[in-house]
């Protein structure tokens, strides 16, 4: 132990200290402005009271935009998972004629044709449409952009499962449809578990895509209330808006503590390395 | 093998196949494909959001991009763009990601979790929440950087717009660099770092000579992804909304104003492509590697 190494370990734990606290210190506030009878934007030890709880539980937009961010996010992580998992498997097992060059493009497409390069032209559409403001149409663009990757990595769990598993249930005389829902299902689980989970968290955070196409604010989803309760500005709504930000936080806090419990958050193989 | 690799296995057949993947090609088409292309017509016309020209469009052929190549909003706003995407993605999520599963790599389980859990955190809780987390920061009441710093009346997004948005920006995205790293670090044979070690290199030396070989396809890979999702992130419309007077005014955000609150489709539609077309650059040049290292 010289000098030397002990002073490069207390700079090394120096440095990790300044990182936890860059990163930590924004995300504390979340944990005590919500309970504190007078929340300002700067962090301290709160002095404890629920009445924050009740003020936004009886705001008149707070809780029905939870429900609308749910309606928005279930329909689309069900969309996207039902169809990217039909076209995933299709893709992988079949050659449908034209089959890599449309993998080609549905690559592509995933990262050029992103929101805000295309808000416009989906302003328009969904204008022309009649659809602005309604919740499902805007659930179905949000599934929309989401479809290419979705197939992406669920083809990839496919590709993995061997073969044989079908052949063999071929063999002994089962439908096309008894191998899918009891051969298939089953063995995709895991891959059809990171796109639901991948996909709603993908969704519950989406701002753009409400915020262009809910213009009403009976029906915009929690994220884009959050951008209207700021702009109201006041004190008033340091009551509510820390409550809600935590309220609007939990599902996906509880997500990723589920998923970094029973997987660990590590990336395998091919999907983005 | 590609005969043995389509036999189809569960005797789907190819029309049911098509079938399979019509419904995803369909949302696909319609809500990507086509609004790719419309905006290259969309870009050529008046088209605005109130007033004669919402009824009856006009083709104007290139005088939007002509334009654009006029207005200093625009070069403005690609000036900011660049900037953002250098600054916070290929410098600050690049190095911090890389520093972090680096130094993270031999430190105590719990402590290495509680720093990943925190900075996978602010990856993945919602745009608009941890952009208010930071409006709250840097706010001039009493925000956190205020009061470590002394100053609780100045208003950083304010006085320090860019900045701002580039160490939001790296608080935001830093996860996936470190995630990306991490198991790119586990692929590194331990015997060269072991060989680099008995030979009496440094760390630095060890990182730029036996490390860094062995992962250029990572960092290239990871430079491609984040600056591309940097460039069309919205989240700064969240924290400063392109102000105050432009001076935060990144693509994504101009865009959006020119749009929605100038009304200007057409206009806008055309500064869209330019987004478009690069994405499609950095999307070639990302699968073209993908294909050589495959």
């Amino acid at each position: 132990m010289t000098p030397g190494w002990v002073v490069r370990r207390i700079g090394f734990y120096a440095l990790v200290a300044v990182v936890l606290a860059f990163f930590a210190v924004p995300m504390l506030w979340l944990a005590g402005a919500p309970f504190d009878a007078r929340p300002g934007f700067g962090l301290r030890w709160p002095e404890w009271t629920s009445a924050n709880v009740h003020a936004t539980l009886r705001h008149p937009f707070a809780v029905r935009s939870l429900v609308n961010s749910l309606v928005l996010c279930l329909v689309a992580t069900a969309v996207t998972t039902a169809f990217a998992a039909l076209a995933a498997y299709a893709l992988s097992r079949v050659r449908i004629p034209g089959r890599d060059a449309l993998l080609y493009v549905l690559l592509l497409l995933s990262s050029v044709v992103t929101g805000t390069a295309a808000m416009v032209p989906l302003f328009v559409l969904m204008l022309q449409l009649g659809l602005i403001d309604s919740r499902f149409g805007t659930a179905l663009v949000i599934a929309g952009g989401m479809l290419p990757a979705a197939i992406f990595i669920l083809k990839d769990f496919v590709d993995a499962v061997p073969r044989s598993y079908e052949e063999s249930a071929r063999v002994f005389g089962a439908s096309p449809r008894q191998v899918l829902g009891h051969v298939v299902l089953p063995i995709a689980r895991p891959g059809i578990a990171t796109i639901l989970v991948w996909s709603f968290v993908n969704a519950w955070g989406n701002f753009l895509l409400p915020f262009l196409l809910l213009r009403d604010v009976d029906k915009q989803p929690a994220a884009v209330l959050m951008r209207t309760l700021q702009d109201e500005g006041g004190s008033a709504n340091l009551t509510v808006i820390p409550v809600f930000s935590l309220l609007y936080s939990i599902p996906v806090v509880l997500l990723y503590l589920v998923v970094n419990q029973r997987y660990g958050f590590r990336f395998h193989g091919g999907i983005k390395s | 093998m590609r005969a043995a690799e389509d036999r189809d296995p569960a005797g789907l057949g190819t029309a049911r196949a098509i079938g399979f993947v019509a419904p995803a090609l369909l949302l696909v088409g319609l809500f990507l494909v086509f609004p790719a292309l419309w905006t290259l017509y969309i870009g050529i016309t008046d088209y605005q959001l109130t007033g004669p020209a919402a009824a009856e469009p006009s083709v104007v052929g290139l005088d939007n991009f002509a334009t654009a190549l006029d207005d200093p909003l625009f070069a403005n706003s690609l000036w900011l763009t660049a900037l953002f995407v250098l600054g916070s993605a290929v410098v600050g999520q690049n190095v911090l990601g890389f520093a972090l599963a680096w130094l993270l790599r031999r430190v105590r389980p719990a402590l290495r979790r509680t720093v990943e859990g925190f900075v996978l955190l602010a990856w993945i809780l919602p745009g608009p929440v941890v952009a208010y987390l930071w409006f709250a920061v840097l706010s001039r009441d009493g925000g956190t950087l205020g009061l470590l710093l002394g100053r609780p009346e100045t208003a950083w997004l304010v006085e320090y717009p860019m900045v701002s948005l580039i160490v939001f920006n790296i608080w935001r995205g830093t996860a996936f660099s470190l995630l990306l790293y991490t198991s790119a670090l586990a692929a590194v044979p331990p015997s060269h770092l072991e060989t680099a070690r008995l030979a009496g290199a440094g760390g630095w030396q060890t990182v730029r000579d036996v490390v860094f070989p062995h992962i250029r396809g990572h960092v290239l890979t990871n430079t491609l992804l984040i600056s591309l999702w940097t460039a069309n992130d919205f989240t700064p419309f969240l924290l400063t909304a392109g102000g105050p007077n432009h001076e935060s005014e990144v693509l994504p955000v101009l865009i959006y104003r020119q749009a929605l609150e100038s009304g200007q489709l057409g206009y806008a539609s055309a500064m869209s492509l330019l987004l478009l077309f690069g994405n499609l650059v950095v999307a070639l040049v990302y699968l073209r590697l993908l294909r050589r290292r495959a």
